[in-house]
Formats: structure tokens, sequence, C-alpha cells
């Protein structure tokens, strides 16, 4: 809502305000100032001109050489090229060294060899919006009214002097959606006096209303609905000040008619429809719900077909407008209107609501009725409007009113102690402050006892319970006065879950070991989101999304990762190391919420460090992520029971670099190289993944720690290396020697492994580090080795491995 | 020459080998000579028979002298050598102390858990909870039970991504306050809660707006609960997070389920309330809303609101990081660009 400070001070005393102290007031008292303006800004040296001739310009086809009185000694000759420019027209005039909007300055010049003084400028050129212009000037330069004196400011003309303040209007606050509202409110705040103007009405009494037409309304579509008729219109351009007025509230002024209803709109922010009344072809008005399928054209000439939730105004047999959002095209105000039925209504405002959205017609007026009006000044609104179209258009206003006013105008009792008041505020406010406070706001309260029993107007329609009223309390005292304490009470501990720790203990872990944390979109593709599943689930859709790129809810970390690094990629950073946790989305079939589950991932391509001076590169690779996995799940708990298991059945995981993490039975993730094709549609180098069922792996059972005394006996270690053929895994070694050990084996390590020459083809060479302790004695040697023997013997013949 | 002259020679003799031996398996070749069972001093003592009986104890006593001094000056030697062969040893240890140390891979939080890690730890720490909930939730709990039945304007402030007509992508993280409420038995203390979380809005990504992006709300609800805590409490958080010389401002604001409601504004930690480019010479940065709970809300939540109250407010971490380091895409929080991400390093 956009307010001048100067049609405020018609109805409230702020001209001894500066503006921004104003809009400062305002913000901390009331709501949101997202601007205070002024047109003039920035302007300088621009002033009326008064057209005295003009001729062609002689090496133009358009343009035109005029002389202008600017109230110097002498008219300037000004180049125009404006196709309405006229002799005899006052006009605006930026002279020469002026400054006009766009920081743009204006200078003496020559236009093909004749001299122009400045230049002769439309509305657009000295500020104005295009949205507020009048549409006759839209292409061209404005014209003054005649009684304008060339050589004045044009500022004080054109309402360019005057501070606008925009105003951000919260849903609850529509009463500030009119002057009238903003007035009140600044007079609560300034502790002044509000002071309207009262028109007076002037009926014709020779007609009355019931000749023209009666007007019948149910009570639910529209408590209060009201029509007048005004007679024998002249349609015209409106006078200055009323289009003044209309743009700098950011209104376009149409014509006399329409320019009154928006005016009114503003004033009393009451939506007015006016018809003509002529071509309503009946004598009624019926309000009602639409016939489904009905159809109506309305006045931007969009066919609409309309539902049986929409308000429709009638005359009796068909639509002639859509209730409260737009007028209908059949009936429209046009130059050779003459009679005009006025409408002023309280329409219903979820249905409004519901029209508006459905039809995409939000307007000043639909706002207003899904927010609500003051319905104690419908008829107010009414009357003051229907003066005005008679007085600009040179009409009558016909005696009488139909339809009726049903709507309740009685004003609400709320009531609220004083107790409560400083109890939730943290206050010490004493009764006759609160008192004061009402008074400002123009409430009537009365106390007992230190209850206050308020009368509420019906213009803060906003104000039901207590709270309301507690609000009212603070904002007008002051937020900034409020003290600040800490809450005071039973102590409370405040923890993580067990789940929130080991969450975030696993963030911290990925980190330790080197990856960063990426979070990504949850929503994305099908496609994406269906990939890498670990569980069979049916996906879950957005009903109306709003992108092609997110309409579904992941099923995966990692489609979200391998987008990050092809992102990555794409600028030239092919090493990257990410992890995300986070939640994803399975739906099971007959149900519509999906089950949220969290989950954590890795993903790494290109290198995990470069080279140093120190050490060679480190690519990523399968047993770096492994490792990385490892790392992780045994920091949380887990080693007793871990297994990977080679799969191929991932379809966009590398068949033979690929591994199902199982905890026993469980299935926890898999890890492994992605797809070679996959890897190519994201366009990355070979990529390392894992994808892991956190809330699995958080309820694991955990390994306990058992402390066991570090034993004072050596240990003892033997060495071998076997040349195994290429199928036989790590795995199966170890399973053999663990099973033929004997009980003082404590630990298997590889040190070795070696693919290449001196082997034979299809093998590969192992080397292992045994380490053997007794934890009470000294191991004698022939005990190891007898031991040892037994583990190599059972290789040979369990796996067919040769001892190298 | 006699005993003592050829002990004097002797010693001359040696002390000049020892002198000149460059290494100590030298010196100790010289010890084993000089002083060894075969060496000459004990050959001289060996000729001691053949003197007179009085000369023995004189020439005797001159041949231990001349055996100690031969002892310490190869042990001197001896030290000498080793002193200098440490320090040529250590001499050719010499390193370049510049050249850069082995990196540390270390990976780094994004920035959005920096920020929420710091509310929490600060909200933890004055003994809230911290709840989770649902991202896909009931409209029932995203809307009714915050006071914002179908058809209220409020809802126009915040469009949704719908899944079905009852069932949407959370457009705030308040849902879990309600769902927490209707749980809470306050018979074992007061509500004091955090829920951090993602949301969503039905939104064109750009550089100032996110289909997706993370809020904080917090939650109180006791007996005694007043709009001065809420005040002192946000006082808190935003000198934990932006600095303890920052001042906050409230102004009224309008939430469907708080009343009062305000809107909660910073001291600039860019110019310091001065004005500049980041407060749009304001000196006041807009990052929180709060209120006190709204009746409706404790009502539907089976509270009774004239026994208890409390106070809410909702702030954005994404929001935060973008005033706090100066970034002016929000979009960047989710494309995970690596030179991005590790600009957040600094730990302390």
């Amino acid at each position: 809502m956009k307010v001048s400070k100067q049609w405020l001070n018609d109805y409230v005393a702020v001209d001894d305000l500066d503006a921004a102290a104003l809009a400062n007031k305002i913000e901390l008292s009331t709501v949101e100032i997202d601007d205070v303006t002024r047109l003039e800004e920035g302007q300088k040296k621009i002033v009326v001109g008064h057209v005295n001739s003009l001729v062609p310009h002689p090496n133009s086809d358009h343009l035109k050489v005029c002389q202008v009185e600017v109230g110097a000694d002498e008219p300037y000759q000004i180049v125009c090229g404006a196709p309405n420019i006229q002799s005899g027209q006052n006009v605006i005039v930026a002279l020469p060294s002026s400054w006009i909007a766009g920081h743009n300055k204006i200078k003496k010049s020559k236009m093909r060899g004749e001299v122009s003084m400045g230049m002769i400028c439309s509305l657009q050129e000295i500020g104005f919006s295009d949205s507020v212009v009048p549409k006759k000037y839209a292409d061209g330069i404005y014209v003054l009214p005649a009684d304008a004196v060339p050589g004045e400011s044009i500022f004080p003309y054109l309402g360019m002097d005057e501070d606008i303040l925009d105003v951000d209007i919260t849903p609850n606050r529509a009463d500030l959606l009119s002057m009238r509202g903003v007035a009140h409110e600044i007079a609560a705040l300034y502790n002044r006096k509000v002071t309207l103007p009262q028109p007076e009405l002037v009926e014709a009494s020779e007609t009355q209303i019931s000749d023209y037409l009666a007007a019948k309304a149910p009570k639910d579509l529209a408590p209060t609905y009201l029509m007048r008729i005004i007679k024998d219109v002249t349609v015209a351009d409106s006078p200055l000040w009323l289009q003044k007025r209309l743009w700098n509230a950011g209104v376009r002024p149409v014509n006399n008619v329409v320019d009154v209803t928006n005016y009114i709109l503003m004033d009393y922010g009451q939506p007015l429809h006016s018809f003509d009344y002529d071509k309503l072809a009946t004598k009624e008005i019926v309000v009602r719900l639409a016939n489904e399928g009905e159809e109506l054209t309305t006045l931007d000439g969009e066919k609409r077909v309309l539902s049986a939730s929409d308000i429709v105004i009638t005359n009796g047999e068909k639509p002639v407008a859509l209730a409260g959002t737009m007028g209908g095209a059949n009936t429209q105000i046009d130059d050779a209107s003459q009679t005009v039925a006025l409408e002023a209504a309280v329409f219903d405002g979820h249905r409004i609501r519901k029209t508006a959205r459905k039809e995409k017609l939000h307007s000043e007026a639909s706002t207003r009725f899904e927010r609500g009006i003051n319905v104690a000044t419908v008829r107010a609104a009414l009357d003051d409007a229907a003066q005005m179209i008679a007085n600009l258009g040179g009409g009558q206003v016909v005696s009488g009113v139909a339809g009726q006013e049903l709507a309740d105008q009685s004003a609400k009792e709320v009531e609220v102690s004083l107790d409560k008041i400083n109890h939730v505020l943290g206050t010490s406010l004493q009764a006759t402050e609160v008192s004061q406070i009402f008074t400002q706001l123009g409430f009537t309260a009365t106390e007992e006892a230190g209850k206050f029993t308020v009368q509420v107007p019906v213009r803060r329609w906003d104000i039901d319970i207590d709270a309301d009223l507690i609000e009212e309390v603070a904002r007008l005292y002051g937020y900034d006065k409020l003290p600040a304490t800490l809450p005071a009470g039973q102590a409370t501990p405040g923890q993580y879950t067990a789940k929130q720790k080991a969450i975030r203990d696993t963030r911290k872990l990925l980190e330790s070991a080197g990856l960063d944390q990426a979070i990504s979109y949850s929503l994305t593709t099908p496609q994406k989101a269906q990939r890498f599943a670990m569980e069979p689930a049916a996906q879950t859709d957005l009903d109306f999304p709003m992108s092609s790129d997110h309409t579904t809810l992941r099923m995966n970390l990692l489609s979200g990762l391998l987008d990050d690094l092809s992102y990555n990629s794409a600028r030239k950073v092919s090493d990257v190391a990410l992890y995300e946790q986070g939640r994803v989305f399975f739906r099971d079939e007959d149900n519509d919420r999906p089950r949220e589950v969290e989950h954590v991932a890795g993903a790494l391509t290109g290198l995990f460090h470069e080279v140093t001076w120190h050490d060679g590169k480190r690519p990523v690779d399968f047993y770096l992520t492994k490792g990385i996995v490892t790392f992780l799940l045994s920091s949380l708990g887990i080693t007793t029971g871990l297994r990977f298991e080679a799969t191929a059945k991932h379809e966009e995981m590398h068949p033979g670099r690929t591994a199902d993490i199982y905890l026993n039975d469980e299935l926890l993730g898999f890890i492994g190289e992605i797809h070679p094709s996959l890897a190519k549609e994201y366009k990355l180098k070979r990529t390392y993944v894992f994808e892991l069922d956190l809330s699995k792996v958080i309820a694991a059972p955990k390994n306990e720690v058992v402390y066991q005394e570090i034993s004072k006996y050596p240990t003892i270690t033997r060495d071998i290396a076997l040349a195994v053929p290429a199928e036989i895994t790590n795995q199966q070694i170890l399973n053999s020697v663990w099973a033929n050990s004997g009980k003082h084996l404590v630990d298997v390590r590889l040190f070795d492994y070696y693919q290449g020459e001196h082997l034979a083809q299809g093998f590969k060479s192992l080397a292992y580090t045994l380490v053997y302790q007794d934890k009470d004695a000294t191991l004698k040697d022939d005990e190891v080795t007898a031991e040892f023997e037994k583990v190599v013997t059972a290789l040979q013949t369990e796996l067919e491995v040769t001892v190298r | 020459m006699n005993l003592k002259d050829r002990l004097e020679e002797l010693k001359q003799n040696s002390l000049a080998e020892i002198k000149a031996a460059s290494d100590t398996n030298k010196v100790n070749d010289i010890r084993v000579h000089v002083l060894g069972k075969k060496g000459p001093i004990t050959e001289v003592l060996r000729g001691m028979r053949d003197l007179p009986a009085e000369e023995r104890p004189k020439v005797g006593s001159f041949a231990n002298k001349v055996r100690d001094e031969l002892t310490e000056a190869i042990a001197n030697r001896r030290d000498e050598l080793e002193i200098a062969k440490t320090a040529a040893k250590l001499e050719k240890e010499k390193i370049d102390v510049s050249l850069p140390g082995v990196p540390v891979k270390q990976g780094q939080p994004h920035v959005l858990s920096q920020v929420l890690d710091q509310i929490e730890k600060l909200f933890l720490g004055m003994g809230y909870q911290v709840v989770d909930g649902p991202e896909v939730e009931e409209e029932h709990y995203n809307f009714e039970m915050l006071n914002l039945p179908k058809d209220h304007p409020a809802r126009d402030m915040q469009d949704t991504f719908y899944i079905t007509n009852s069932i949407l992508m959370r457009t705030q993280t308040s849902p879990v306050q309600a769902r927490t409420m209707e749980k809470h038995d306050f018979s074992k203390g007061p509500l004091k809660m955090i829920s951090p979380g993602k949301v969503y809005r039905r939104d064109t990504d750009d550089a100032t707006h996110s289909h997706q992006f993370h809020q904080v709300e917090g939650l109180v609800i006791d007996k005694h609960i007043s709009m001065a805590d809420l005040k002192g409490t946000l006082q808190q958080l935003v000198k934990t997070l932006f600095g303890e010389e920052r001042e906050i401002r409230m102004r009224p604001s309008y939430f469907p389920f708080t009343e009062p409601s305000a809107e909660v504004d910073v001291s600039c930690f860019k110019c310091g309330g001065k004005g500049c480019a980041v407060c749009k010479y304001t000196g006041w940065i807009e990052t929180l809303g709060a209120g006190m709970v709204h009746p409706n809300v404790l009502k539907m939540a089976g509270i009774d609101p004239e026994v208890y109250g409390g106070f809410a407010f909702g702030l954005g971490p994404d929001r935060f990081a973008m005033l706090q380091y100066g970034v002016n895409d929000i979009r960047e929080f989710y494309l995970n660009d690596v030179r991005f991400l590790e600009q957040f390093s600094q730990k302390g």
C-alpha cells in the first residue's frame, strides 16, 4: 500500500513529521515500510511550458520545432518528436541543464540543425511508472490542464513533491489497506486526532432506485450488498487532483467513473464496481453461486468458465460480473455510458480467494475481500463515491439504495486483565498506562479490579482475543522497552539423543577421514531418485512441481553426490571427495507418506591428494574407500560380523568392483566403483562410492570395549608368500588361516600383493605376516613352527596355493 | 738412556701420535699399542727389576704418571673426535625447514552445518532438547495445528509442494513443535526445544530463493514465560552467532502461530549500526521471526492457555550464513563446489 503523506495529512496531522521519522515509527510499532520515496528526488529544473506555436522540423518527417513559453523573457525553441504535441498545450518542459529521471542531464543542444532549449517530457521520462501513466499519454507527452502557469515547477502540479511510504502490510492488518485505516493507526501511534471529511450526499428526489432496479444477495455470499444509481453522467477524464492521488497510490487514472471507484477503494479500503446500467438489460441484480460450466467474458476479454464455488453477480438471468474479482465485459463502463449502477458489497472472503486463485485474478479488490474490509463503512463509501461520480460527471444520484446491509457492525467486546498483560509481556505496567493505550487506539475500555473490558471497533476486525489486545499494548508501549530476561523455572537437561549423537559423530568421522560435507537437494528427477536402490520401494512425487529437475523425493544420496561431482568436474575441479548425510524417502505402495530413513554416502573421484614434493600422488580407489568405510563403522562400534561381499547386482555399479556391506546377515549398504556408463553420463573419471543405511548402523549392537591387559610376553612372527589362483580371494585365505591355526595366532596381516611378471598366468602373489603370542608365557619357537606348518599345509591342500 | 728418559721420550712420542690421530679407531690403536700389556710402558716397568731398590719407587711413580697422562690424553682426544664426528654428522643432516609440511587431509563440515552446530550447542547448553521431525508432513501439522486453517490468507505467504491433498513437504520446522507439544508431559517439567532441519517452498531457484533451505525453530512452554524471556533468549542467540557486541531490535509482525509476534533485527555486524550496503543503510539486519505462542496453538495441542504459555522463534541458517560471509547466491549452498565448501574451514 502506497501511502502519500500529504493525503494522510488530510485525515491526521503529520505535516510536522519528517517522512523518514514517520516511517521509522510505523516500522517499530506496526508494520514494515518497504520504501520512502519522493518522485521529484534527483530531478530539477522541470517546469510547466505553454506551446505557443510549432512548425515541422525542416530536416525531419516527425520532429516539430516548438516555441514554448516557460516563464522566461522569450519563449524557448524546443524540438519535440512526440506524436501528440499540439499548439496551445501546457506541457512538461525540462529546461537546459535540468536533471530528469534516471540521472539524465538535459542540455541545450542542436537536433538536426535546429537549436533545442531543453526537452518536452512524457511522464515516464520524469520517473512515472508505465503502470500509472494514463493510457492516452502512454506513447507521448503529458498534457497539463489549461490553468497551469508557465515557468512554475512541475513537481507540485503532478504530486511529485509528495512523500510516498510503501507500507508492507501483514495479512492480519488489512485495515491498513486504506488511507482511513492508516490514519487511525498513525493517530494511535502519535496520540493524535483523526478528522475524516463528511461528504454531503444530494439525492435527486424525483427518481427512486426502485424505478431502476432491485438487488438480492444471500447473506452467506454477501452479507452486505448495496447498489446506487447515478444518472446523466458524462464520462470524461478526472481532474488532476484525483489523478495525482491515484498515481501516487500506484493506480492508473482511466476516467471519472473508474477513478472514483479506485479512489474510494484506496480511501476506505472498500472495493466498488461500476456497471453501465443500460447494458444490464434487466431491472434486477441477483447475487448467486455460478452454475458449473457457466461462462462469463470478463473486462480483460478472457472468457471464463465458472465453477459452482464462484460467486457471480447476475442480471437475474446471466452473469454480469465475477464477484469481488472482475466485472463482465458486457456491462462495462465506456465513454458513452450515462447511467452508472454502483455496487458496494462485502463478499465471502474464502470464496473470493478461491476464485481469484483459480482464475489468477488477484487484484486490489480481491485482496481486500480475502483479508477483510471495514463492514461499518460500506454505505459511507458507496454514498461518497456516488456523490463524487455525480459531481465529476455532471450527473445526479438517484434517491435510495438497493440491496441490504446485514453484516454485523457492532463493536466486539474483548476482555483482558492487567495481570495477564504483565505476565505475558514481562512488564509491570499500570492500569492507567494500559487505559491510555486503548484510548489512543480509539477503543472504548472500562477497567474494574484490574480487568479491562474493551469495545473494539469493527474497523479492527483482527482483534478477537486477549492475546490480540496484549499485542496492541506491547506495540504501542514499545517492543524496545520490554525487559530482557531468561526463562526461569525447573531446569531441564539439554543433550542429544543417542541417534542424534551418532549422526553428528558420523559427520565428524568422515570429515576427519578427509571428506567434505555436501548438502544436496532432496528433490530430484524420477530417474535419479530411483538409482542405487537399497530396498524395493515406490517413489514419492510432487503433485505440482516447479521444475522438471525437482519432481521426486530422492531414494538414495549418491545421485545428489554424483551431481555435485559432475558440477565440480565441469568447473575443472577433478579431485573431489564428498560425503552427505541426510534422509532418503522410501514409500510403501499403500501409503501416501514415505518412510524417512537416515543414510550416509560418500563419493570420491580423481586424486585423494595431489603429488607433493614429499609423497607421490594418491588416486582414489576401492581400497581407500573401503578403508574409510571400515574406519567409520569401527569408530561407530561395528567391527565383528562386518563383511564385504562381492556383488554384480547393482546396475549402476562396476560388476567386478562392488561389494555389499553386511553386518552379520543385515545389509548395511554397498561400496564400489560406479559403472563406466554412469561415469560417462556424469562426465566423471573413475569414481568410488559408498552408501550406508545409517539408521541400521545406529540400531546395530555395538562392540563393547573390553579391556585386556597388555601381555608381558613377546610376539613371534612368521611370513609367508603365496602364489594364488586369481579367483581365490583374500577372504578365502584368511578363512583358511584362521580355521587351521592353533591357539596362539593373534593377527594376520597382508603386507604384499602382486600381479604380473615372475608369476604364472592367472596367478597372483599374496604375502602375509602371521603374529603369534601366548598371553601367559614365552612362546617357544617350535610351538610356533608347528602351528605355522599346519596352516601352510592346509592352505596348499584346501586352496591350491603354492608357497613361493 | 735410563728408564726415566725412555719413559719421557715415549710420552712425548705418544702424545704427538695422539694429537695427530684423525679418528677414534686410530686413537684406540694407540691406546692398545702404548698402554697395552705388550706395550712399551709395561716393558719399562718390567725393566725395573734391574734397578737398585731405592730407584724403583721413583721410576715406578714416574711411569704411573706417564701412563695416567697418556690415558687422559687418549680419552680427551677421543671425546674431541666424537664431538667433531657428531657435529659433522648433524651438519650433514641439515634440512630446509622452509619446505612445506606434509598436508593433513581433513574434510570440512558444510557451512550450514557449522551454523546449525553453533545454534544447537547454545541451546543444549540452556537446557533445550533437539527434536527432529518428518520432512514429508501432514497438512494438519504443517498448517492447521499452527493456527493456519484452510483458506487462511497467510497460506499465501508460503507456497507449498503438495504430494497429495493432505501430504506435503513441510514449509517450516514448526510442525515438529506441534507434534512435540501434543506429546509433552508437563508434570515432568517445561518444554524447551529447538527443531532444526530442511524445509521446502514452491519457489523458483535464483540468487535469493531456494526451493530447499534450512530452518531452526525454538519453543519454550511453561507456566511463567514472558516476552521479556523471549527477548533475553534471542539476545543470547544473536550474540553467540554474530558477536558479543551485537544488539537486537524487535518490531511487530504477524505469524498465525504467535500473538504478539515480532520481527527481530540485529545491529549490522558489518558496520556496527552506522549503515552500509549489507544493512541497506538502516544499521539493522532482519534475522528472525518470533512471538508468544498463540492460545489457539496451545489449545489445539491440548495445553490450557490459561495455565501455560510460551514463546517460539524461527530462523534461517541459510540466511545467517549468507549474511555472515557475504554469500550472495543461496544456490551455492546446494551445488557443493569444493572451492566453495573448503573456504569455511576455520574451527576456532
